[in-house]
Parts: C-alpha cells; sequence; structure tokens
C-alpha cells in the first residue's frame, strides 16, 4: 500500500493506450462463510454453482426488464467506452462500460438467446467457468455504479444495473464482497454501518455540542431520539466518526438551531447509507430503508431530512416510495424527504438564518457533484436543482468560487473513485487511479483559482478524497463539506424567526 | 485462516491483520503488529493504545477521532491533541493502525 503511486498531475484528461489485464487482479476481499449466512447468502460457492448463478440469472431477467433490454440493446457504437474514470486511469479495455457489459451479454447469449445457445463461441456467447467467476468479481467490482456512461449511451444503457444484478448473481452465488457485506449485517444488526451502539452515539453527539459550545460560546444541541420532534435527521454515520465528516454535523446542528426547530436523530435509524443498493438486493435494501421508515413513524416526526450522503440521497429520494411505501404519514406541506442542502438554502432565501461570507475567506472553493446525487435523484422544484443548490449555498457563504471544467461536472461529473461499495482498503490502486479525472479537473482550478477547499456533499466522496488526496501530494484538510463552510458562517445568535 | 504468532501463542487475525477476538489482546500483540511495521511503540504510542482500548471496552466501537485527539491534549498538552500528530505516530491512519494495533477491528462504513 506504501508505494502506491499517483498519475502525474498535469490538468489534461488523456484517452489511454489499451492495455488488456492492466488493471487485472484488483478485487475485494470475499466475505467469509459466516458473514455470508448472516445476511443470508449461502455460505461459499457450492458444487452446483452453475445452478444457483443462472437460476438468479433468469431471476433478475423477469424481475428487472431494464436489465434485460439493457442486455439486447447495446449496438456496439463506442459513445462509451472513454467515459468511465476506471477506464480512462487504467486503460483495461474491460473497465470501458460496453465491454463490462459483455461480462454479462456473454453468459445472456449463452443461456437465454436462442443465436448463442445454437452458435456459441461465434455468436459472441460464453459458457459459465471458474475463469469468467474471477472475471466478474473484478471487474464488476472495479465500478462505482456512478451512471456517468450512461449519460453518453444513445441507447441509454445503465451499466450500474448492469453491475448491481452481476453482484446479486455472484452473492447468490456464494461469493460476495466482504466490505459491503459487513457493512450491510452491521446496519441492519446496529443500525448503521458503522456499528456504533446508541451509547457511543450519545456520547458522541456530547462531545459533538461540547465542542460547538466551546467555539462559539453557543450552546448548541444534537438531541437524539426525541419523540416528537419535527425533524428527523438521517446521516451518514461517518459523520459520528471520521472528519471532516463531523464538522458538516456541526453545520446542520447550527442550521436547526438558528431556524429554532425541535430536530432528533434516530439511534434504530442512525445511518443514512444504503449499501443494499451498491450489491443490487432488494431485501436488503428494503431491511435498512425501514428503519427510516419506522423511525420517522414511532418518533412522530413532521419530516425526514437527509444529510450529506450521495447513495443515501438516491435511495430515500428513488427507492423509498416503492420499498417500503410513501411517507404519506408524514407533514404533507413539506417535500418528503428534503435534503439537506434545500432546507438550508430555503432559510437562506428567507433571510432565516444569516452568513458572515468572510468567514469562509481563506478558502477559494470548487464543488464536486456526487454521482448518486446528479445522475440519480434530484432536488428543489425544476431539473438541475441538484446541481444549482449546493452551488447557492457556498455562493451565499463564500467570496471565492469556481467551477470545474463543464465535462467533469453537473452530470457530467466524474467519480470519486470510490463510489459504490469500492471505499475499501484492498481496493486503494483503483481508487487512486480511479480519481484521475476528477484530480486532473481540480488541477486546472487549482492552477487558476489557488482553489484550496473541495466541497462535497456524500460522505464516501469525504472519505475517498481525505485519503488519496496525500497520494496525489495535496493536504487532506482540503477536502471539506457544503455544511462545513455554513458552519463557519452562520451567525449564531438572536433568532430572525422562520 | 492467517495467524499472527507472539510468544509462543497463535492469535487469529484478518486479511489485513486486525485481530479477530479484541479480547485476546495482548501488549505482545501489539508489540508484535508494530514490528512487522518496522515501528518502536513508545510512551506516547501506547497513551493511544490504552485510550482506544478503554473506549472501546466501554462503548463497543472506536472513538471518533476527534474524541481521541481531544484526550490526548487533556491528558498530555495541546501540542499533542491534534490529527497531525497522531500520523506522525501512526502514519498508516489512527483508525487503521492505532486500531488494530489494540486489537479492535477495523472501522466500517464511509470513513
Amino acid at each position: 500500500m506504501a508505494d502506491i503511486k499517483a498519475p502525474e498531475l498535469t490538468g489534461e484528461i488523456i484517452t489511454p493506450k489499451v492495455t488488456p489485464g492492466a488493471s487485472k487482479g484488483i478485487m475485494p476481499f470475499k466475505a467469509k462463510p459466516e458473514l455470508m449466512e448472516k445476511v443470508n447468502f449461502p455460505a461459499e460457492k457450492p458444487s452446483n454453482w452453475k445452478e444457483l448463478f443462472l437460476k438468479k440469472m433468469e431471476e433478475i431477467l423477469k424481475k428487472y426488464r431494464s436489465v434485460r433490454v439493457f442486455l439486447d440493446e447495446c449496438v456496439r457504437c463506442g459513445a462509451c467506452t472513454d467515459k468511465c474514470h476506471y477506464f480512462l486511469s487504467t486503460g483495461d479495455p474491460r473497465n470501458m462500460p460496453v465491454h463490462r457489459q459483455e461480462l454479462m451479454r456473454s453468459v445472456y447469449r449463452k443461456y437465454f438467446t436462442t443465436g448463442g445457445k445454437l452458435l456459441g463461441n461465434l455468436a459472441g456467447a460464453r459458457e459459465l467457468s471458474d475463469e469468467l467467476l474471477e472475471e466478474w468479481l473484478t471487474y464488476f467490482y472495479q465500478c462505482s455504479e456512478c451512471r456517468r456512461c450512461s449519460v453518453f449511451c444513445p441507447y441509454g444503457i445503465d451499466t450500474a444495473e448492469i453491475t448491481m444484478a452481476a453482484r446479486e448473481i455472484l452473492d447468490a452465488t456464494g461469493i460476495g464482497s466482504k466490505y459491503n457485506l459487513e457493512i450491510i449485517n452491521k446496519a441492519e444488526t446496529i443500525g448503521n454501518n458503522l456499528g456504533m451502539p446508541g451509547p457511543a452515539l450519545r456520547n458522541t453527539l456530547d462531545f459533538v455540542e461540547e465542542e460547538i459550545e466551546e467555539k462559539t460560546g453557543v450552546p448548541v444541541k444534537l438531541p437524539l431520539d426525541v419523540e416528537g420532534a419535527d425533524i428527523l435527521l438521517v446521516t451518514p454515520s461517518a459523520d459520528f466518526f471520521a472528519e471532516p465528516h463531523v464538522l458538516s454535523l456541526e453545520g446542520y446542528a447550527k442550521v436547526f438551531h438558528q431556524a429554532g426547530v425541535n430536530w432528533t436523530i434516530s439511534s434504530h435509524a442512525s445511518e443514512g447509507g444504503n449499501f443494499g443498493m451498491f450489491i443490487g438486493n432488494y431485501d436488503h435494501m428494503k431491511t435498512i430503508n425501514k428503519r427510516i421508515w419506522d423511525a420517522a413513524r414511532d418518533l412522530k416526526v413532521k419530516r425526514v431530512i437527509a444529510g450529506e450522503c450521495g447513495h443515501a440521497w438516491r435511495v430515500l429520494y428513488s427507492f423509498s416510495n416503492t420499498l417500503n411505501g410513501p411517507f404519506d404519514f408524514l407533514d404533507s406541506q413539506y417535500r418528503q424527504p428534503s435534503h439537506i442542502c434545500e432546507y438550508t438554502l430555503d432559510l437562506i432565501k428567507k433571510g432565516a438564518i444569516k452568513l458572515d461570507k468572510a468567514a469562509n475567506d481563506e478558502f477559494s472553493v470548487t464543488f464536486h457533484d456526487s454521482c448518486n446525487v446528479a445522475r440519480a435523484s434530484r432536488m428543489g422544484e425544476t431539473p438541475g436543482d441538484q446541481m444549482t443548490i449546493p452551488r447557492e449555498i457556498i455562493n451565499a457563504c463564500c467570496n471565492k468560487f469556481v467551477d470545474m471544467a463543464d465535462d467533469t461536472i453537473g452530470e457530467r461529473t466524474f467519480c470519486c473513485g470510490g463510489g459504490g461499495g469500492v471505499l475499501t482498503d484492498e481496493m486503494i490502486d483503483i481508487r487512486v487511479k480511479g480519481a484521475m479525472p476528477r484530480m486532473q479537473a481540480l488541477k486546472r482550478v487549482k492552477d487558476s483559482h489557488d482553489v484550496n477547499f473541495f466541497a462535497l456533499i456524500c460522505a464516501i466522496c469525504k472519505a475517498q478524497f481525505t485519503k488519496i488526496f496525500p497520494i496525489y501530494g495535496i493536504e487532506m484538510e482540503e477536502v471539506g463539506g457544503v455544511h462545513q463552510l455554513i458552519s463557519n458562517s452562520i451567525q449564531l445568535g438572536a433568532k430572525e424567526g422562520v | 485462516m492467517a495467524t499472527l504468532d507472539v510468544e509462543g501463542k497463535s492469535y487469529e487475525v484478518d486479511e489485513e491483520g486486525y485481530l479477530m477476538d479484541w479480547q485476546e489482546w495482548t501488549e505482545g500483540v501489539a508489540g508484535a503488529m508494530a514490528k512487522e511495521d518496522g515501528l518502536d511503540l513508545s510512551a506516547e504510542h501506547w497513551n493511544v493504545i490504552k485510550f482506544l482500548r478503554s473506549y472501546f471496552e466501554k462503548y463497543q466501537i472506536a472513538p471518533m477521532i476527534k474524541i481521541l485527539t481531544k484526550e490526548l491534549a487533556k491528558e498530555y498538552g495541546k501540542e499533542k491533541g491534534n490529527t497531525k500528530y497522531l500520523y506522525e505516530l501512526y502514519p498508516a491512519g489512527p483508525a487503521k493502525q492505532a486500531c488494530r494495533y489494540a486489537g479492535l477491528p477495523k472501522p466500517t462504513g464511509c470513513v
């Protein structure tokens, strides 16, 4: 790990020479049998694994028409080939989205199409083998499900959905990722990805309260499990543990304090993230999401607000309704759920919170759109508000803001390199490489505008960049949250009222 | 299952060298892990390890890094209560290296 080298920062994103097998061998640790069983998957790959594999694949093809359509409709136009950050940084052709999909498409042809059954290899069909399984484990975990390729596909093929289906098939075959499954097990048994029990959470929140009071002199509270609160905040548990995450947590608390609302965190649903999505498993996604739903009902809150977490927002915004039903028991005057950025910007616009921009004058800020927010959900009233709202917040609390190049932001944003269940140490090599396109774009605004604050609204992005910035020769302190900037600049004191 | 051998006893560890059972931990385990990394554990390293273990015993999880740095500042002076100092002691990171020496499981999630 110590000898991981970052690509050179030149400010240019150049399509590399194709090098087959360049990132072969980089794959997640496999979950041990005990862990597999805990999350209801076969303990290990059985001798009849091909049956399990094809049974699950058939089930997915029936259940998710989209996957079958995606497998059928690719015309190999090549529009996606140079759009993936992992291809751009490794040159491995298996990281071209079309070629990644081919790992599943070839099996689909062999077992689910007449042409493939009859003509085999000639029709691009491929038989199941141990070798193919290794390729699946490798390249379906070198996809961060960021969906950038789908933006450029004229047919709208979503590689992330194919990756999720592939991981689901692997799990059903007894092959799972230790990192993802450990987290799912903790979220389902303890209530958060960290595995932080209630008393530890309360101790942590007490500590954050002390920190805020020491720094500001104002007793800002971080309430836990308060029945009858107006707002339930659901945020990634990394906000209770890591830096710079916790600085955004301070920001949310200060916003609620200044708005004068009753809010609460729940120890039952002390996690916004939902790794069930990353492995494409509907049951786990539903179980984890249900904790939020139950907490909202049990605490009798009026609304649910999501903290800075990309995939939490995607699951809450896009899937929660169909997983566990609508939040129709909450107060219908609010958008359910809301994103903390929507909430804060609304208060800023109403003049309910005051910001001192000069407090952030040491920072020249840029904003990195997180994949799951930019491409898989929305905020606000109109399409694209998920891009403009965080920027409006930054501009309201900072004097110096600049965007990175157009083709690297908004719906064309590049992944941090650690999304989609890839944020684990054994994947560090591909994580460092995969960040390259984003880092080149950052390099350009660092050179032109002395950018020294990289603002984020996703816990994975925060953890990933904190880890890889030093490898690229940049201080990890330059990574921060949007609500960290709010926290620096918000004027606590006499309330203007909402 | 990989093992770590210390003073004639074998300890189960995971792929990354974290102890499988935190209760089996001994000071010898921390010393042996550090030795593998080419580190000699000083009194300052031990301060971190001891605080991590006492927090874990109480709360079943490692503390937020800020809780750790604040505790160090309180006990040993302000210049020792910051993340930079922790990284000087544990170059691979307080969570990943200090937790491992302390016999605690690796923190999981988006951290």
